[in-house]
């Protein structure tokens, strides 16, 4: 005999009744606009990627740094830029009118150490800054690594 | 005080002393800045960080009721309190410097109508003159809590709601007042398997509706006897499905619904993508707006049912569902 037979587990009314929850919970999804993100996050992104290339020319031409040199110092200035935006409140509003138009480049990068840095201030500089910096940037760190090392071995076996 | 049904519960002599409110800036600029006591014009509220900004505004909302009702902190037998943050931290943090007996509770943005049902219990079961109840919530502590930094510039979806940064208590007395709470529904805990949490609004509409119908059907309620009847804080997607769901159970809502959530802010002009949640949205609408509204007569009878996504970050992250509640009063006007 089972003798947990009395209690019975599903209390919240009848199936029946769930069934109408889950039917109205569908029926009232509330849908995206996606082709509407996709425009703006493609405008916005392509923008950064003009001010990059914008950038890239005047530290190569008017500064005459070397192209390696030149590369670096556009990311550090795209880095600035948007971790200073992120400071002053400016950077949530493009990323909300942009998404992934501004969070995928190193902009993106950028604002999430800047806010998790800014969140997590009151908490002290090392328990605080220091350890929540990486909070939402440390998965881009794990996956750029692990897929550069995959990607290295598989260069290794077969470019010989 | 008597047991109605499985989860109501029917008050003798419960009133509403006074009620107080305390709200941030948005909530300022908001329809119903006229109800409010005080507000900050700041998110900071004079204050170093957002948790100690949430206690001021705690501490405040307490003191504010406190002078209202012309008492002193020790003629309070207990305190019913809570709020969003981790193990009830601005609640049991800011009650340090109130030397009142103590029971902190947690029903995510229920937390109001749970606290005054549990103070109506103690206080109709004997157990003291003066029972204060107080809840509070801030925009940016509970982004921090439940979602991103709040400088994160990741793209938000129109169903995420905008948690209210303020403060509601009220204390209930036995003595004679101008409104008084007649009667409670508990809520259960209803899980319909939701899982997006920037969508909660519509996690808690089966358990807002549960709550309407045990509420009616315990009591064989008339739901045309009120003049009001408020969700908490569905927002505006989750009081579109709340109303059909009512139209599925053959609910007739009539022209008297409303949700807290869509009256706390312009839902046109201000930034607030679906409207207001957290434990102040139900709280200010209630304490603020429907009290100085039975206060000026032009409402008699409300039903509140506020209600809470029980939802926790982890759980979430590991696949669960979002389970909501909702805790239904009643309050009327002593005419």
């Amino acid at each position: 005999m089972n003798i947990f037979a009395k209690l019975t587990k599903n209390n919240y009314g009848d199936k029946m009744e769930k069934q109408i929850y889950e039917k109205v919970l569908n029926n009232t999804k509330v849908k995206r606009p996606v082709l509407k993100n996709s425009l703006q996050a493609f405008l916005i992104g392509g923008i950064i990627a003009l001010l990059g290339q914008a950038l890239l020319d005047f530290f190569q031409n008017v500064l005459e740094l070397e192209e390696k040199m030149a590369t670096s110092m556009m990311s550090i200035s795209l880095v600035f830029l948007s971790s200073l935006l992120t400071g002053i409140g400016i950077f949530d509003r493009i990323g909300q009118f942009a998404g992934a138009g501004s969070i995928i480049p190193i902009t993106g990068f950028s604002n999430s150490m800047t806010s998790a840095a800014l969140e997590s201030k009151s908490e002290g500089i090392v328990l605080g800054i220091m350890t929540n910096m990486f909070k939402l940037a440390g998965a881009v760190i794990v996956a750029g690594i692990v897929s550069a090392f995959f990607s290295a071995t598989l260069i290794y076996l077969f470019s010989r | 005080m008597r047991k109605v049904g499985k989860q109501s519960i029917i008050f003798d002599k419960v009133y509403l002393k006074s009620a107080s409110t305390i709200v941030g800036p948005l909530e300022m600029q908001g329809p119903l800045a006229k109800y409010y006591d005080a507000n900050y014009d700041n998110l900071y509220c004079e204050k170093q960080n957002w948790e100690q900004a949430e206690m001021q505004l705690f501490s405040d909302v307490l003191d504010i009721a406190l002078v209202k009702a012309n008492l002193a902190v020790d003629e309070i037998d207990m305190i019913f309190a809570g709020d969003l943050n981790n193990q009830l931290s601005i609640a049991n943090y800011s009650l340090r410097n109130y030397p009142i007996p103590y029971v902190g509770i947690y029903g995510a943005c229920s937390t109001s109508s749970l606290s005054l049902i549990n103070g109506a219990c103690v206080l109709d079961g004997g157990l003291g003159k003066y029972i204060l109840c107080a809840t509070s919530s801030h925009n940016a502590t509970s982004e921090r809590q439940f979602r991103y930094p709040t400088e994160y510039g990741g793209q938000k979806p129109d169903s995420i709601t905008f948690t209210v940064t303020g403060a509601g208590a009220g204390i209930l007395t036995r003595n004679i007042c101008d409104v008084r709470l007649t009667k409670a529904t508990m809520g259960i805990v209803v899980d319909s398997g939701t899982t997006d949490s920037l969508d909660m609004g519509r996690s808690m509409a089966p358990a807002a509706i549960h709550t309407l119908k045990t509420h009616l059907e315990d009591f064989q309620e008339d739901i045309n006897s009120f003049d009001l009847i408020l969700t908490g804080d569905l927002s505006t997607y989750g009081a579109k499905a709340f109303k059909e769901l009512a139209r599925e159970f053959k609910i007739d809502l009539g022209n008297n619904y409303h949700d807290c959530g869509m009256l706390v802010y312009d839902l046109e002009n201000q930034p607030v993508f679906a409207g207001g949640s957290g434990c102040a949205c139900a709280a200010v609408v209630m304490y603020g707006y429907v009290v100085k509204q039975m206060l000026a007569g032009r409402l008699n009878k409300v039903l509140v049912i506020a209600t809470g996504a029980l939802l926790n970050p982890i759980m979430v992250a590991q696949k669960e569902t979002i389970p909501g509640i909702a805790h239904a009063i009643v309050l009327e006007r002593v005419k």
